[in-house]
């Protein structure tokens, strides 16, 4: 493992911004899809 | 046999069945896939802790291809044998491929920044890239746009067809063009040239990726079903059921 604390994790070696800003936009569009599509499922 | 699901109200409730087993893989997959990835997979020599950004970005771009070819697969299908589902499977695959085909870009603008220099450069892999993108908002648009269902299914296949074009174009633009953007690290020719670690955490990620674009093109796939044939008794029958 590369990580010695939390802040090393966060902090990617000084990527932090591209690399999480990369899993955030990821993370947001799946939560977005399931959610349009559990929106009308139940009617 | 297999024909027998061919018919919408047929293919409604395996549907149905398949998606949380579907999910639960994609989620399992993923969980392993981060876990390779971020804790496993050591620093590159090279690019040090961005090139984790692989793990997203080569599963996406990936899966943007292949849903495409897949969706035009289904779209020409349905024009040759006029079948009901082929264009529903289409049309329920094609905003989850312009989804992959934005985090491709997205995640690769954010790798290019700290690599290149720049978020984005107009050479042949990221350009195709975006008209990939165009070509499933074209698709949706088109198919949204024309009122009967039969008439969008044709239009749209062969939108789709043509633009299969782009996909041979995105996959060598990086042999034929002189690309900022590298050649593939792995090909059917040639082992990999990847830690195994590195390529152990893209492979169950892209994995994941299937397994996910599998779970939600059923369930957006159902969602279409209920929209077209609403009006059929054997729905309101399956929403008194389930």
């Amino acid at each position: 493992m590369s990580w010695g604390s939390l802040n090393e994790f966060l902090a990617m070696g000084g990527y932090g911004l591209y690399v999480w800003g990369s899993y955030a936009m990821a993370a947001l569009c799946f939560l977005l899809e399931v959610l349009f599509l559990k929106m009308n499922s139940t009617k | 046999m297999i024909f027998n699901y061919a018919a919408p109200q047929a293919f409604y409730p395996v549907a149905g069945k398949m998606i949380p087993w579907f999910a639960w893989l994609a989620a399992l997959l993923a969980i392993a896939g981060l876990t390779v990835g971020f804790f496993v997979a050591p620093t590159d020599a090279t690019q040090g802790e961005s090139y984790r950004i692989i793990f997203i970005h080569v599963p996406a771009a990936w899966m943007s291809v292949f849903l495409y070819l897949v969706m035009a697969g289904w779209a020409a299908l349905g024009l040759v044998l006029n079948t009901r589902l082929s264009g529903m499977m289409a049309s329920a695959i094609a905003p989850t491929g312009a989804i992959f085909t934005f985090l491709a870009l997205w995640t690769g603008a954010l790798w290019g920044k700290p690599t290149w220099g720049t978020y984005w450069v107009w050479d042949a892999r990221l350009t195709s890239e975006l008209i990939l993108l165009f070509l499933y908002l074209g698709f949706i648009a088109l198919k949204g746009a024309i009122a009967d269902p039969q008439r969008a299914d044709r239009a749209g296949a062969v939108l789709a067809i043509v633009g299969a074009v782009n996909v041979p174009i995105i996959y060598f633009s990086v042999v034929w063009w002189n690309t900022l953007h590298q050649g593939a690290s792995i090909s059917p020719m040639r082992s990999p040239t990847m830690v195994a670690t590195m390529l152990t955490g893209m492979l169950l990620m892209a994995l994941a990726a299937w397994m996910y674009s599998i779970a939600v093109t059923l369930a957006r796939l159902r969602k279409i079903i209920r929209m077209r044939e609403g009006d059929a008794a054997w729905v309101q029958m399956q929403r008194n059921s389930v």
